[in-house]
């Protein structure tokens, strides 16, 4: 394979920044192995003079969440024409909005968790909180409350009592202006791996999260290492197994996603699976599902990250 | 812990084409190491909070979240000259190991340091240290095994979790308030952790102008403390990095000063806030049994501190007096305090409180209870403002409503705006709970 000129984005004003230059130093070191050449770029206000004057080949995004995760980056390099990792500017902003990405799913027939959502209006100008007892009856209680747009669960809290949630939802509003209040699925931390793009696209094999005492895979228990431990294959009946792929897929062409992504979902007691959401830059950590679900499939990490590079390019 | 920004890598944007020998291993060997970590590196965990400080680097963002003393204010033709003169009469000394418990000239300034405090210690006693850090570090390592308590001031230092958490310490934390540590509920913790059978064994205080709460005992308390130490045998670690960064009123005698060579307090302090942090220059005053196994500690450790920025103190203790500095500096410091005090007046809401240092670099600033400083945290950065959340100075989950501002780094206008965009983001928050707890219709 010919030498490529890579610019890694990573870092950015993300909450989850620190993630992201973890991703990418694994990112670029397999660029490293594979023999390309690597700039590192850590995103900020000279992103675009850097670009123009450094003139990559190809970009490899490695950045979580806002700005690097939404479509932000992926829109300028569009403009800059170059061609880039991962899914173009409308794939990663609709995945980056759960309710956005939970109304596709259900659209597509995809069992995603019953759920509210609100804007910090509604409650502001609209009075919605006295809305919140009907929620809490439709949905039942507990509730999981999380911002609209934020990864790596920060901001989500799980909200036993009725009078947990206005606090629940004091501490998704900090993360976004947009909240999303859905009904709590206990079950089985599950993530599905997505290479490839369109009708190409092939599932990895699913991975589960087992946190250690935690009740979900909150932000602690995703990047410290010894919290969680995960298992890839998971330990799941064939068909399980193969209902969890054909979901993810579904999700994944269902927003137009490219190059890889990842699928989560939860397995409840009546061996039901609810689809939560899809993340199109999914965590590349040492911790991370992604390289496990790699690992159980037989592939190097190497690999990995030379089929997403191969995979880059532009369109919307 | 990283609570401190770099500004170093803060600025370092672009690392182009490095070509470096690919040494970097794929994630999935990462694993290998995870079942031979001991396990007091595996109970060093990253946490989430400190993830999200990592975004306090970032250079546009104001920063009330480091704990930096200013180094512009030292001026340059003093280092110069200090450093002419090491390179004049010290360089092999310099450029070679020292002794372990550093050099015996600046051991004795060091005395005379301590006596300008009250407090008057024997040179045998005193060990140079990197940083008062490592003073803290080598304390809680000669002393504690996995499992025993240390009781701390709740919030307590930050910085020295890492340690505890290393040595595997149980921490019980003891309220305060404006006069400091509660020593009453001090007793009590006694009492309690003594019926459940647990060991104590020691107490890790900041007396002065605390971090980070920003407060100073009283001398009735100070004075309470060391008698409760004799008649309970309970070791006292004295942290005073920040004794001669005063502002106004009378110094206080230390607690090793009314310990009055009984041997219960352990007294750490450091060069770096009356001097600078980067000579990483501290120490620790213990009775010699102590002190022998905190020599061996520090062998392990480094085997000795930097010749070199020790002699560069030595250098510049005999040609210039180390009090102008300090005065200089607290000069600087007063009127941030001041320029933070005025505009927490101005721009937080009624029902937040803060504390009002009278010297050091810190204001503890605790928020109505239905607002969470993490989640805060997160919005502020938004703002471009940052400041550390409270949680960071418990080991138990609390001190999820307060938080800690550092003065010392930025100028008053910068800490004004600073403080402003803090008061916008707290504002919209109290705007957010009224909207979700409405009243009765």
């Amino acid at each position: 394979m010919s030498r490529r000129r890579v610019a890694v984005l990573k870092g950015g004003r993300s909450l989850e920044r620190e993630v992201s230059l973890r991703s990418a130093a694994n990112v670029e070191a397999a660029l490293r192995r594979l023999g390309h050449e690597v700039l590192s770029i850590d995103a900020d206000q000279h992103l675009v003079r850097m670009l123009r004057a450094e003139r990559p080949d190809v970009v490899f995004v490695a950045m979580h969440g806002r700005g690097g995760e939404d479509g932000t980056v992926q829109e300028i390099l569009e403009i800059l024409r170059i061609p880039y990792t991962g899914s173009g500017v409308i794939a990663s902003e609709r995945a980056m909005d759960k309710v956005v990405a939970k109304a596709d799913f259900a659209a597509a027939g995809v069992p995603t968790p019953p759920g509210y959502a609100f804007s910090q209006a509604a409650f502001r100008e609209l009075g919605a909180a006295e809305a919140l007892p009907d929620i809490e009856e439709s949905l039942g209680l507990p509730v999981v409350v999380k911002p609209a747009r934020q990864g790596s669960a920060l901001g989500i809290t799980v909200a036993h009592e009725p009078a947990e949630v206005p606090a629940a939802l004091m501490a998704a509003l900090a993360y976004d202006d947009r909240v999303l209040l859905e009904r709590f699925v206990r079950g089985r931390e599950l993530a599905v791996a997505v290479l490839g793009t369109g009708d190409d696209a092939w599932a990895l094999p699913v991975v589960e999260a087992v946190p250690q005492g935690r009740e979900f895979y909150d932000f602690e228990a995703r990047y410290t290492p010894g919290l969680t431990t995960l298992r890839a294959p998971a330990d799941l009946p064939d068909d399980v197994a193969q209902e969890a792929a054909r979901l993810a897929l579904t999700c994944y062409r269902t927003l137009g996603c490219r190059g890889f992504g990842r699928v989560d979902m939860l397995l409840d007691g009546d061996g039901r699976l609810w689809v939560l959401e899809l993340n199109t830059i999914p965590g590349m950590t040492d911790t991370s599902l992604l390289p496990k679900a790699a690992e159980a499939a037989g592939l190097e990490w190497d690999e990995i990250v030379s089929r997403i590079l191969d995979q880059a390019a532009l369109g919307v | 812990m990283s609570l401190v920004p770099d500004p170093v890598t803060a600025s370092d944007r672009i690392l182009t084409a490095i070509e470096s020998r690919p040494a970097q291993i794929a994630p999935r060997d990462a694993a290998r190491y995870d079942a031979r970590f001991a396990s007091r590196a595996s109970s060093i965990v990253s946490s989430a909070m400190r993830d999200l400080m990592s975004l306090a680097e970032r250079p546009e963002i104001i920063s009330l979240a480091g704990g930096f003393p200013d180094t512009d204010s030292f001026p340059p033709e003093i280092f110069a000259d200090v450093m002419g003169a090491v390179e004049r009469d010290f360089v092999a000394t310099a450029l070679q190991y020292g002794p372990t418990e550093g050099l015996v000239e600046l051991r004795e300034r060091i005395a005379d340091i301590m006596a300008s405090e009250g407090a008057h210690a024997r040179v045998e006693d005193i060990m140079v240290t990197s940083g008062g850090q490592q003073a803290i570090d080598l304390s809680i390592r000669t002393f504690v095994n996995p499992g025993d308590v240390v009781l701390a001031e709740g919030p307590t230092y930050p910085g020295a979790v890492p340690s505890l958490t290393t040595y595997e310490a149980d921490v019980v934390h003891v309220p305060m308030d404006d006069d400091g540590l509660r020593v009453d509920l001090l007793e009590e913790t006694l009492d309690r952790l003594a019926a459940e059978g647990r060991r104590v064994k020691l107490l890790y205080t900041i007396p002065n102008f605390h971090n980070p709460a920003g407060v100073t005992m009283s001398l009735e308390r100070r004075e309470r403390l060391v008698a409760l130490a004799h008649e309970r045998e309970l070791i006292v670690v004295e942290d005073n990095p920040y004794g001669q960064i005063r502002f106004e009123g009378e110094p206080l005698p230390t607690l090793y000063q009314l310990d009055d060579g009984d041997g219960w307090v352990i007294y750490c302090s450091t060069f770096s806030k009356i001097l600078a942090p980067g000579i990483r220059v501290g120490w620790v005053v213990a009775p010699a049994p102590v002190l022998r196994k905190m020599n061996l500690g520090k062998q392990g450790a480094d085997l000795c501190s930097s010749t070199l920025t020790q002699r560069f103190i030595l250098e510049y203790l005999r040609r210039y007096d180390w009090r102008d500095h300090v005065a200089r500096l607290n000069g600087i410091y007063r009127s941030r305090r001041d320029a933070m005090l005025d505009a927490l007046d101005r721009e937080f809401p009624g029902e937040a409180t803060w504390t009002r240092p009278r010297g050091g670099l810190f204001v503890w600033a605790t928020l109505p209870s239905y607002i969470d400083t993490t989640d805060l945290f997160a919005r502020a950065v938004t703002r471009e403002v940052a400041f550390v959340p409270g949680e960071a100075a418990f080991r138990d989950g609390r001190g999820r409503h307060s938080m800690r501002l550092n003065f010392s780094y930025v100028e008053e206008g910068t800490i004004a705006e600073g403080v402003r965009r803090l008061g916008d983001v707290i504002g919209d928050l109290i705007e957010d709970y009224r909207a979700l707890n409405p009243g009765p219709a």
